[in-house]
């Protein structure tokens, strides 16, 4: 069982649309093709002015994403957290990201699967 | 890092810790990562959070590591053909039988017709491109040694214009890579702006610079200027885009730099002291205002002006050029005024600007040496060289569109046998017209293919398959950028054995041993690595294993202490002494001095009568996470992940051609034809199409004439031989025309 009280935070503005976490979970977990305990998704790309785009990639841990309760409890970085190539998650508390985004400011969302 | 780099676990299993490079995956970025074996089985991939660079942080290709090294269909046994050429018939053979054969025919060949009628094929950013040379200079004895895309273009043009014009090693973004406290050393300083030039590093982790760098950057503050026809998602993230017509790069640079130099931005100290040539260069710019330039680039003349600005005013500012560079007939002099860039905004060797290896590179001696082994009279006679020096003076290797003529003509002389070591080149990566490379390599009577899978290229030629092992297989040194500017050193170790695979080094030696034994000392990949790092950096190979990997650290400013130059003396290691905004070789190899705009050889400019038949202009060859070039197409992850070749197109555009999402277009100009299957995307320009390479698939018919599919979305077949600038480098790649219509069935 996932941790109570714990959550991914996801730094959206830095998410690069890696797939890394897909991938590492699915390793992790030791899931089939075709499941996923945390899945990429992306926002296409549009425009909002002249200038300016957006396009988010952003994932988001499913049903069974335990929050990698066994490697949380040999003290290791969740295997989606360690192998992001964005740097742009993290684990922890769900009151201590919540500050992290406050701080931030911008683009960045919490999980708690 | 601690010491031990091999441990065993409770459970039976070890853990291997070890830097990534290839094959499978990528340049020499060296990744840091620990490698669990369980039974003669890799069953575990984790990033290693201690290694400086990466910190844990691996990509797909690495982390699908398990189902590539354990995949069904890998060549794990040396092999013979037994039916015709392009049947799928083999028979196991061992090692021994293999070099018996091998020798035998290179001996025949060398007496009857010559040692240069044996050519070496290497491919790109494989391990392999450290010993494709030696492999045919030492233990072949051959001096045609050949990477056979059309007008070398692919890094070798930017490492030969950093030579003549900086007279120094590969240009780097300082990424504090060279340093073990990284982001936090002293003499650091986080670039104020980024500018990247034709490149997108996130995905191709070009030459050994981690990717992701560009985004540890952005979080300590730099902004990014993307340079691009292509709004990717780092264009997004940036704080400006340039997004210009495919081809017309030069003319863009040579108007941000009509600013820079008439608003006097540039750095007058360092233009007095270091460079030579600026008035020239001068009067040279003021034929690009940037209203003449927008209407070449279709990049609006306020956008040009802004940049300019930003960028020459930015302490430091740092600039990464991508394959753009060399995948143009105007590439060199694209090449030439980025560097001038670089130069007169006083970002050479500085904190947070460029960084520039010394000019001889880290552990490339033997491999100069290497050379030596070949006498004068058979070093004259690489194919190419006497007519495109400015290519063979920087490279060791024949010049490729002439290697294609020599193959069709049997002119100068005829090629006999060829070694294809981890190139699958008529699958669309790097060669141009690749059915037209199949055809003439008809002629050869004999090949041998080094790979680890059976490829397109190995089931239309091989007559002997020799297995490569992966990174995960075989010891050997990650060198990032190839030693040219290496940022560290890393201890790729052995962590299993799978089938009876040999390393490419391993191949040298061994056939080495056979042919010129003296030269070829070592017993073991480990003895030949202790031998080259030991002099050099005084420590061995096994110690490099317990380090982990090794940073050599970086003095800026070298030029001002006599750093750069041979003789000891300050300035750049150019013939003038100083970076050459005047080309002194250019102009002696009977190009222009000075950077200059050429249209691409088919443009809607430069051919406007095919452009009415063919509307669009086609570029390629941007990167997926998914796949290195042509390989990894077997691996069910990531082909689940990027499942079809993919173009790119404008939502006008498809609807005026009424295609739609995921409909299947043929792609096709003078020269050949492509399926792919549409992408409608607002990031690409309405009159631009953007096609992927790499493609042939695996799971279809391995046979003639179909060979895995490999001609259904060969983009490179739309793409002309021989269409490179006047110093011998550059192809259409990234600019040419096309239509696209619906495919009927
Ligand atoms: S925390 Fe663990 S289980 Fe959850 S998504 Fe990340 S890797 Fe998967
Ligand atoms: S690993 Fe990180 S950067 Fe990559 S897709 Fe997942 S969240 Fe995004
Ligand atoms: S860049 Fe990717 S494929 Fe290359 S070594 Fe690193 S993780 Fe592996």
């Amino acid at each position: 069982m996932a941790k109570k009280g714990y959550g991914l935070l996801i730094d959206y503005e830095y998410c690069t649309g890696c797939y890394s976490c897909e991938v590492a979970c699915k390793n992790e977990l030791k899931l089939p093709h075709g499941k996923w305990g945390i899945k990429l998704l992306e926002e296409r790309p549009w425009k909002i002015n002249d200038e300016k785009w957006e396009w988010n990639y952003i994932p988001v841990p499913t049903a069974l994403c335990n929050l990698c309760e066994d490697r949380v409890a040999e003290g290791k970085q969740p295997a989606c957290v360690l192998h992001c190539l964005g740097q742009a998650m993290e684990y922890g508390p769900v009151e201590e990201l919540a500050k992290k985004m406050a701080e931030k400011g911008t683009k960045v969302a919490m999980f708690v699967p | 890092m601690e010491k031990e780099w091999k441990k065993q676990n409770p459970d039976g299993s070890y853990t291997v810790r070890t830097c990534g490079w290839s094959p499978p995956g990528d340049h020499p970025v060296g990744c840091g990562m620990k490698l669990t074996i369980k039974d003669g089985r890799l069953i575990k991939v984790e990033g290693d959070p201690e290694h400086p660079i990466t910190q844990g942080r691996l990509c797909i290709r690495c982390l699908t590591l398990p189902e590539y090294v354990h995949h069904p269909q890998r060549i794990i046994y040396p092999m013979k053909r037994v039916g015709k050429r392009g049947e799928d018939k083999w028979q196991r053979i061992s090692w021994d039988e293999a070099m018996d054969t091998i020798v035998e025919k290179i001996n025949y060949y060398k007496e009857n017709h010559g040692s240069e009628s044996i050519i070496v094929f290497g491919g790109t950013g494989r391990e392999a491109c450290l010993y494709y040379y030696p492999l045919g200079f030492a233990s072949i004895g051959t001096p045609n040694v050949c990477y056979p895309q059309s007008g070398w273009s692919c890094y070798g043009p930017r490492c030969a214009i950093t030579d003549y014009i900086l007279g120094a090693g590969y240009p780097e973004i300082d990424f504090a890579g060279h340093f073990p406290d990284r982001y936090e050393h002293s003499e650091w300083k986080v670039p104020e702006y980024i500018m990247l030039w034709g490149k997108e590093p996130l995905k191709s982790n070009p030459d050994g610079f981690f990717g992701h760098s560009i985004i540890d950057m952005m979080k300590r503050g730099s902004k990014i200027i993307m340079v691009d026809p292509r709004i990717n998602w780092l264009c997004t993230r940036a704080e400006h885009v340039l997004q210009l017509r495919p081809g017309s790069d030069t003319a863009l640079a040579m108007g941000l730099l009509h600013v820079i130099i008439n608003e006097e931005l540039y750095d007058k100290e360092f233009v007095e002291n270091w460079c030579y040539g600026f008035e020239e260069f001068k009067e040279r710019v003021q034929e690009y205002p940037p209203e003449k330039v927008a209407e070449i680039t279709w990049v609006p003349k306020e956008k040009i002006i802004e940049v300019a600005r930003v960028f020459a005013k930015a302490k430091p500012a740092s600039l990464g050029w991508g394959l753009a560079v060399d995948q143009n007939p105007n590439g060199v002099h694209l090449g030439h005024a980025l560097l001038a860039l670089v130069a007169l905004t006083g970002n050479i060797d500085v904190p947070g600007g460029i960084t520039i290896g010394p000019p001889a590179a880290l552990m490339g001696k033997w491999r100069m040496e290497t050379r030596t082994n070949l006498p004068e009279e058979l070093w004259e006679k690489r194919i190419g060289a006497k007519q495109w020096p400015a290519v063979s003076t920087a490279l060791a290797t024949t010049h490729p569109d002439e290697t294609l003529d020599t193959l069709e003509t049997g002119k100068p002389y005829k090629l006999r046998m060829g070694w294809f070591n981890s190139s699958n080149f008529i699958s669309p990566t790097n060669s141009a017209q690749p059915d037209r490379w199949y055809r003439a390599l008809q002629s050869l009577e004999f090949c041998v293919v080094q790979d680890l899978f059976m490829t397109p290229t190995a089931m239309a030629f091989a007559d002997i398959f020799l297995p490569l092992p992966t990174f995960a297989e075989h010891d050997g040194v990650v060198l990032t950028h190839y030693g040219r500017n290496a940022i560290f050193a890393g201890a790729m170790n052995k962590a299993l054995e799978v089938g009876e695979c040999k390393s490419d080094i391993e191949v040298c030696i061994e056939l080495g041993k056979r042919l010129y034994p003296e030269i070829w000392p070592w017993n073991s990949a480990a003895e030949f690595f202790s031998d080259q790092l030991k002099p050099e950096l005084g420590f061995d190979f096994d110690e490099l294993r317990e380090k982990g990997l090794y940073q050599p650290g970086y003095t800026y400013k070298k030029y001002e202490n006599g750093l750069l130059r041979f003789d000891g003396e300050p300035g750049f290691n150019t013939v003038t002494g100083k970076v050459e905004l005047y080309s002194t070789l250019f102009e002696a190899w009977g190009d222009d001095p000075l950077p200059y705009h050429e249209e691409p050889p088919y443009s809607p400019y430069s051919t406007p009568d095919l452009a009415k038949e063919y509307p669009l202009v086609l570029t390629t060859g941007a990167r997926y996470y998914t796949s290195f070039h042509s390989e990894h197409r077997q691996v069910p992850t990531l082909r689940a992940i990027t499942p079809d070749p993919l173009v790119e197109i404008n939502p006008d555009t498809a609807e005026e051609l009424g295609i739609k999402e995921g409909d299947w277009v043929i792609i096709e100009n003078m020269f050949g034809k492509a399926r792919f299957k549409a992408q409608v995307t607002p990031t690409i320009n309405p009159k631009v199409v953007h096609a992927a390479h790499g493609w042939w698939f695996p799971e279809k018919d391995a046979e003639e004439p179909n060979l895995f599919g490999v001609w259904e979305s060969n983009i490179n077949t739309l793409m002309p031989h021989k269409h490179i600038g006047k110093l011998g480098f550059g192809d259409t790649f990234k600019s040419i025309i096309c239509r696209v219509r619906k495919a009927e069935d």
